[in-house]
């Protein structure tokens, strides 16, 4: 016995449209199973996950603080991905963003203006957006699988960070703690309502991206380059659309986005650097982008609901005793409904028996060939 | 031509040395083999098949006629197993049978040559056929069994060849032959002389006939009613997915035949008076020579052609002989290393891209509609925005590359009006049209914005008769109007009945272009199988 997958030949668009709500409504029913497992009562553990931290108003701004990277990252990624560049090292130009942006701060923490802030987030954006220029030019240039490229830069990046925190750029007054020294003032991201909790402006610069990247998709020539690019690389070159050109633009907005979210998550949220800076943003943008449908208006719900399952893992700790493994569990089964509801939309699963019981007349007559 | 009777005796003797291969359960009885009845298919609000009947005797060769998106893919995608019907039964040798994937339709004996060839190009012939094999059988044996089957039909192949290496002729064969070693008592083959010279069609034709005297029987879905009133024993003809009339195609004329597909008669193209004085050159090619971008194309060798205003000239060729190749280097997604090999109205384009050249009053057409021409799922709207975007920018974009999607909303309506595009809804995706439909859009598309040069590659294959000659008839208008037309067709008819002057690509060189009134297809078609213009002796005997 085993499976086939066939093309259906018409895919249903109610389903096509469902299909995000179907992959969070199965997920929640495996998370209950899952709990259940655990001996944990499911309906309450399920309540302290997901409901618990929508009720107060700083824990929606603890929300906004984990969406912020996500959408920023995920927006980016959609480009990518529609435009058939798959990035998969946003976590590295996230963390190369972040450095790039905390130069002014950490050396040159006596120089203290109301310009340093706007520097420190172009200088984000350069980071990141150079970082992610790095496997761009090589799959331009030589053919290089970005998506190898991209994943072992992130390591690089990593590892970098880890050393800048631990040698050169380590606090002198820190008491050998591996951390930079603090942002001053002027380098820190303000937050938007401080009287009631922590959420800076990195938020709105995220919705702002996707508002303006829903726009470039949606209404502008050069959206139209990246859809038809990613469907039919021909009818792109054809139309005169340059698929070079197309590898770095991609990779520049993507990486740009990462490098900003990453100095927005240091100098709003952290305020130093530390050896890890990220609770893998980049790589759960990922799941960002496809639960969004590749559609920046999309991700920005999808990075909320992503967001809730950081804050879920958290809060399920400290109330029923869980590991915040179970966060990451959330997000992989969330990644494997997305993906097999999408599957199953364009598919149907076929069981095929085993060859001869099915085959037996045409079988004989074949022996009887080499006979 | 078809070899005299007097050779059968022999070659059935070859079939019954092959063991098992041809036998099959021909002498049973004289019942129908294939009876469908009320066949239906509906997509979202088109019924593509509405209770389709049709009846295939033994040892016959069916005809399915019908103009694009008629419904003759559909039917014939429920007769393999490819889609499910909605309703209707299909009767197998009288016992009523739900075939449910191409599988489960090579079991009972239906085999399928489709119009495009499924081969990987990196195999060989023999790992090719193994691969579709469910016997899983050793190399050795499957080379020798398609050696066998493939002398027996007379369709010579060397098993061992690269894919890639081979004409698309002798990629047909392999399909065939693919399909014989399935022992089917039912071959569908799908538009199959579409891609060959006139030499090879006849070949294909012995064969077609030596399968009919062995009692197989044969649905034979074609456009070239020549040949469907030479070969077929009775025809089906479908119009808007219902069968409009069942002939014997030898009772009938073509021109009756196209008045069944299309519900009135086909206009004939009218070339209208030619004067003989042409314009200035707006095209001119010289000495383009190209390398081969990869294992399996074609180099251009020294091509020197040009155009001139009002001049419809037509380059025949077997395809894969570098057709592909050389549009790509006129059109400018190939550039040149020198900017005066390619000259657009007498400037220098061989280093401008495809934009640039579209600029001077170019419009390009490919062969491949879906994946080249337009992008399958964008709607035909934004299609049209795909080679017009610069050259119409005033009318299309709006500052900062925003579009204007009223504007080239209504240019998508006008084109589709004026080329007469069928849809289903106001704004379909492309891959929702069928192939004549979005070739017409996409002809219509450069049509629009009457352009000084059109280049167009394969105008019309795999469109139906009445599809044809709207396109060939707007070809010859705009070259009317001025423009220069060169047109790159594997269909020798139209050739000869738009061009002034047509010129033959083999293995990447082009031959001194013919005028019309010298030009023959025995002349185009030795050019065609490689033969020098100067000695088509040498050429004949070698066939012979």
């Amino acid at each position: 016995m085993r499976l086939e997958l066939i093309k259906r030949p018409q895919q249903s668009p109610l389903f096509s449209a469902l299909s995000p709500f179907l992959a969070l409504g199965l997920t929640l029913i495996a998370g209950a199973i899952m709990f259940l497992a655990l001996g944990k009562n499911p309906f309450s553990a399920l309540y302290f996950f997901f409901i618990d931290p929508l009720l107060e108003v700083w824990s929606l701004h603890e929300l906004a603080v984990k969406a912020a990277p996500l959408i920023l990252i995920g927006v980016g990624l959609s480009i990518c991905y529609l435009s058939n560049n798959w990035n998969i090292g946003a976590e590295g130009q996230f963390i190369v963003g972040a450095i790039a942006g905390s130069i002014l701060p950490i050396l040159f923490p006596a120089f203290q203006s109301w310009i340093v802030l706007p520097l420190m987030l172009l200088m984000g954006i350069a980071g990141g957006a150079a970082y992610g220029a790095v496997p761009a030019v090589l799959k331009a240039r030589f053919g290089t699988n970005e998506i190898l490229t991209s994943l072992m830069l992130v390591y690089v990046a990593q590892l970098f960070l880890d050393w800048l925190v631990r040698g050169p750029w380590r606090n002198p007054e820190g008491f050998n703690f591996p951390e930079t020294r603090n942002f001053h003032s002027y380098a820190i991201l303000p937050e938007m309502l401080p009287a009631s909790g922590r959420a800076h402006w990195g938020f709105a610069f995220a919705i702002i991206a996707a508002i303006l990247l829903w726009f470039m998709l949606a209404r502008t020539l050069k959206g139209f380059e990246v859809k038809v690019i990613g469907q039919s690389p021909r009818a792109g070159r054809f139309a005169g659309f340059s698929r070079t050109r197309m590898i770095i633009f991609a990779f520049l907005v993507s990486g740009g986005l990462a490098g900003l979210a990453g100095i927005s998550e240091v100098s709003g949220a952290i305020g130093q650097l530390r050896p890890s800076i990220s609770p893998g943003y980049g790589f759960t943008a990922i799941i960002v982008a496809f639960l969004g449908r590749l559609n920046p208006l999309g991700i920005i719900a999808a990075g909320l609901v992503l967001a809730l399952s950081y804050l879920g893992g958290e809060a399920a700790q400290i109330s029923i005793g869980v590991t915040d493994k179970v966060a990451r569990a959330f997000q992989g089964m969330l990644l494997f409904f997305v993906l097999a509801c999408d599957t199953l939309i364009h598919y149907r699963i076929r069981l095929v028996k085993p060859a001869p019981a099915l085959a037996a007349a045409p079988a004989n007559e074949r022996v009887e060939k080499h006979a | 031509m078809v070899m005299g009777t007097n050779d059968k005796g022999g070659e059935n003797a070859a079939y019954s040395q092959m063991g098992g291969v041809v036998k099959t359960t021909l002498t049973d009885d004289s019942g129908l083999l294939l009876d469908v009845r009320g066949l239906t298919k509906v997509f979202g609000s088109l019924k593509a098949c509405d209770a389709v009947d049709l009846t295939i005797g033994r040892g016959e060769i069916h005809a399915l006629l019908g103009e694009n998106g008629a419904g003759k893919s559909t039917f014939v995608k429920m007769l393999f197993g490819a889609l499910e019907p909605a309703a209707g039964t299909i009767l197998w040798k009288g016992n009523p049978v739900a075939i449910s994937s191409p599988g489960e339709a090579r079991r009972l004996g239906i085999g399928m040559v489709f119009q495009h060839f499924s081969l990987f190009d990196a195999l060989t012939a023999a790992e090719n056929i193994m691969l579709s094999l469910e016997d899983g059988a050793q190399i050795n044996t499957v080379a020798e069994r398609a050696r066998k089957v493939s002398e027996a039909y007379g369709l010579p192949l060397d098993p061992y060849a690269h894919v890639g290496d081979l004409s698309v002729g002798e990629r047909q064969r392999i399909e065939i032959v693919r399909c014989l070693l399935q022992n089917p008592e039912l071959i569908i083959l799908d538009e199959p002389t579409s891609v060959l010279t006139p030499q090879e069609a006849d070949k294909l034709f012995e064969t077609l006939e030596t399968l009919r005297s062995e009692g197989r029987s044969i649905l034979y879905i074609s456009h070239r009613l020549e040949e469907v009133k030479r070969m077929c024993d009775r025809a089906t003809v479908l119009r808007h997915g219902r069968v409009v009339a069942q002939c014997d195609p030898r009772q009938e004329t073509a021109s009756s035949l196209a008045r069944m597909m299309v519900g009135d008669e086909v206009k004939g193209v009218e070339r209208g008076a030619r004067g003989g004085d042409k314009g200035n050159a707006l095209l001119e090619v010289r000495r383009l020579s190209s390398r081969a971008a990869h294992p399996f194309a074609v180099e251009l060798s020294d091509i020197t052609l040009s155009v001139r205003a009002g001049e419809i000239l037509g380059i025949a060729g077997v395809a894969g002989n570098g057709q592909g190749e050389f549009f790509e280097a006129i059109s400018g997604e190939v550039l040149q290393e020198d900017a005066d090999v390619v000259r657009i109205r007498g400037q220098s384009a061989g280093r401008l891209d495809i934009t640039g050249r579209r600029l001077l009053g170019a419009g390009f057409v490919p062969e491949e509609r879906l994946g080249h021409a337009a992008a399958p799922l964008l709607p035909l709207s934004q299609n049209l925005l795909l080679s017009r975007y610069s050259t119409d920018a005033a009318a299309f974009l709006a500052p900062l590359g925003f579009i204007r999607y009223g504007a080239i909303a209504r240019a998508a309506k006008r084109i589709v009006d004026a080329m007469d595009v069928r849809k289903s809804t106001e704004d379909p995706e492309a891959t929702a049209l069928s192939g004549g439909n979005l070739q017409k859009f996409v002809i219509g598309r450069e049509l629009d914005r009457r352009p000084g040069l059109m280049v167009v590659d394969q105008p019309t294959w795999g469109v139906d008769a009445g599809a044809a000659a709207r396109i060939r008839q707007a070809l010859i208008d705009l070259a009317k109007e001025g423009a220069a037309v060169l047109v790159i067709s594997q269909d020798l008819d139209e050739l000869f009945e738009i061009c002034d002057a047509i010129a033959v690509m083999h293995k990447g060189r082009l031959s001194a272009p013919l005028p019309i009134a010298e030009a023959t297809y025995e002349k185009v078609g030795l050019l065609m199988g490689g033969a020098h213009a100067g000695d088509p002796q040498a050429r004949t005997e070698e066939m012979a």
